[in-house]
């Protein structure tokens, strides 16, 4: 994730404070995904940006995942993301994501 | 865990934008407070 | 009956692409450039991990970019590409070159009009390549450039010793400083260079070229107005054209092929017999994803400053053609989303032309080379650009979900040109397109491009531009010829 959104981010967990926040991301490929949840969830895993060391356990969310798109009017859905739905495998990023997400509630309790 | 939740938008420009993101989930009554598209080449 | 079925074509008459191998200069490509300041060990790593000149004339990509290998060839080949050279690969290919980066210097050199490259001459006399050139360029001894690199100079590195340096342009304009300057001369002269080579490839004299438009990115201008422009005039002077008048056409990526659809309407409109379309290379961006590649231990892949010349004029008879009244444009009301992208730069046109989606026998999409982007986990992006063609085909009726691979197989092709912004855009397919429809193995291509212009914080807004190419049935009775 490029230095400036991190940047962003950060000031805004500060603003809003992390636990009121999630992400939700439009990436087309698993690779990406699971340096963008890592980034925002344990921390810049390249240790050069503004979320370096810094954990702020967000959720993490792709946009075409069921949580995502059941809360988006049926209109809207079929309109700007049916296509994508065909074009991005979510499966494999669901899984990256999931997993991340279940982290963040068990180390919650 | 989403319900709730003020919403960061994260696009790519070659899968979904940060604007189609944004307005999507506005739509579904989120609050957006910053939606960005990240562009890699 | 709209007349758009009736077709209006200008004819193109050649391409040549150029890449400048300058693995000394990834070290001012603006990732690379940051780092570095902020970890200076980088360097010994950077350095550890360039490629030779013979390495990058045999890797398979950059032998596809210049026409050597087709891209159903490329396919073909073993991956990883950069460890499986191709063998007797040669630096000269059907329509492009590859240009080492001593050569490249005095390109440079030559370009510079306001003493801002200084060659060292020992080095210069040392150069195995024939020196023919020595005009105009300031040569110093080693001492001097030494000092020179002392007092805020960019080295111009060749192997362990300074081939040259680059100072700046004035002592306080921030736009004028050497590494911007650097940049804006680099793609003039990478640009100049392909010009030149198109037009002894047409047997053409550049003398005889009426206008000269550049897609090139950089901001040229000083500090009452940057991005003020007109690269391509410097770039037509450079390459000779002297009767030729110029503008720049830009729009991010998306820049080649809005500029095509501009000088086209020049031809059309009667205005210029032939218009040179001509991009240089983008010295920002070398070394984008070095630290992935890094990771990854791979040699760094984008050492290379790529260029192109197009020539445009009037059609010829069963000759490759741009079918100008194909052309659309991204609207700014148009969604941004990529469906409202294939909806506008593919179904649009082909709609206008009474054709489906499954009527264009190729598609050319931004071409990145995936070997680069994926490491960095950034995608294959001609893939996805395929997918989303094929999707819109499902959605249509026109293609069954299980035969989308098929399609992108069929109809696409892997990526091959470097990340270079605006050159892998579409454009890059069109010297083999132009093989394809002149030996009749394609019957058409449309060529789509998209540009970021959220990249520069005014607008929101994405941005593309997308014709057809096709032989045209007839040749010209205009006004212009006649």
């Amino acid at each position: 994730m490029n230095f400036e959104n991190q940047g962003v981010i950060k000031r805004l967990a500060d603003q809003y404070g992390p636990e009121n926040l999630a992400v939700v991301l439009g990436n087309g490929e698993t690779s990406g995904v699971e340096v963008f949840a890592e980034t925002v969830t344990e921390g810049d895993p390249s240790y050069a940006g503004p979320l370096a060391g810094v954990a702020l356990k967000i959720p993490v969310y792709h946009v075409l995942e069921p949580e995502v798109t059941e809360s988006v009017p049926e209109n809207l859905r079929q309109e700007k993301l049916e296509l994508s739905s065909l074009v991005i495998d979510v499966e494999p990023m669901r899984q990256v994501l999931q997993a991340s997400r279940e982290k963040l509630s068990t180390a919650r309790l | 865990m989403l319900k709730g939740k003020k919403v960061i938008a994260i696009g790519e420009r070659d899968g979904v934008p940060g604007p189609v993101i944004a307005e999507c989930l506005e739509g579904g009554g989120f609050e957006v407070v910053f939606q960005v598209t990240e562009c890699f080449v | 009956m709209s007349n758009f079925a009736r077709p209006v074509h200008i004819g193109i008459d050649g391409v040549f692409y150029s890449l400048a191998h300058v693995p000394q200069l990834v070290r001012f490509g603006s990732k690379p450039a940051r780092e570095l300041v902020d970890r200076p060990s980088l360097q010994d790593e950077l350095n550890g991990s360039l490629r030779s000149f013979t390495d990058a004339v045999a890797y398979a990509a950059h032998q596809t970019f210049i026409g050597n290998l087709t891209p159903e060839a490329l396919r073909a080949c073993k991956a990883p590409w950069f460890e499986n050279s191709i063998e007797g690969a040669s630096e000269k290919g059907r329509f492009g070159d590859l240009v080492d980066q001593g050569s490249f210097y005095r390109l440079l050199a030559q370009a510079d009009q306001f003493n801002l490259v200084s060659l060292d001459q020992q080095w210069l006399a040392g150069l195995s390549r024939g020196v023919s050139d020595g005009q105009r360029l300031q040569l110093r001894t080693s001492d001097q450039i030494a000092a020179l690199i002392q007092k805020g100079a960019l080295p111009l590195g060749s192997g362990k010793r300074m081939a040259g340096c680059f100072e700046p342009g004035h002592a306080e304009d921030v736009n004028l400083t050497a590494d911007i300057l650097l940049e804006n001369l680099a793609a003039k002269a990478t640009a100049a260079h392909a010009l030149s080579s198109l037009m002894a490839s047409l047997q053409m004299a550049p003398m005889d070229v009426d206008y000269v438009i550049s897609c090139s990115e950089e901001a040229v201008g000083d500090r009452y107005n940057r991005g003020g422009g007109n690269l391509a005039k410097a770039i037509a002077e450079q390459a000779g054209c002297m009767n030729a008048a110029g503008t720049d056409v830009k729009s991010f990526c998306a820049g080649p092929m809005y500029a095509m659809v501009h000088g086209a309407s020049l031809i059309q409109s009667g205005l210029c017999r032939n218009v040179a379309v001509v991009a240089g290379g983008s010295l920002a961006k070398l070394g984008m994803k070095f630290q992935s590649h890094l990771e990854k231990r791979m040699p760094i892949l984008e050492d290379v400053l790529a260029s192109f010349a197009v020539l445009l004029g009037p059609p010829k008879k069963n000759q490759p053609c741009l079918r100008l009244n194909s052309a659309s444009f991204h609207r700014v009301g148009a969604a941004s989303s990529p469906q409202g992208m294939a909806e506008g730069l593919a179904e649009a046109p082909l709609k206008k032309l009474g054709m489906k989606l499954t009527d264009v026998d190729r598609y050319a999409v931004e071409l990145h080379n995936p070997e680069i982007t994926v490491p960095s986990g950034s995608g294959d992006v001609p893939r996805t650009n395929y997918r989303t063609l094929a999707a819109l085909a499902v959605m249509r009726g026109q293609l069954k979900k299980d035969q989308m691979e098929d399609f992108v197989r069929d109809r696409g092709m892997v990526g091959y040109a470097p990340t270079q912004g605006h050159i892998p855009s579409a454009v890059s397919y069109l010297g083999h397109a132009l093989d394809a429809l002149r030996a009749g193995r394609i019957k058409n291509s449309l060529f789509i491009s998209k540009g970021s212009l959220f990249l520069g914080k005014m607008t929101q807004l994405s941005d593309g531009c997308s014709f057809l190419i096709e032989n045209a049935e007839e040749s010209w009775r205009s006004n212009v010829e006649g």
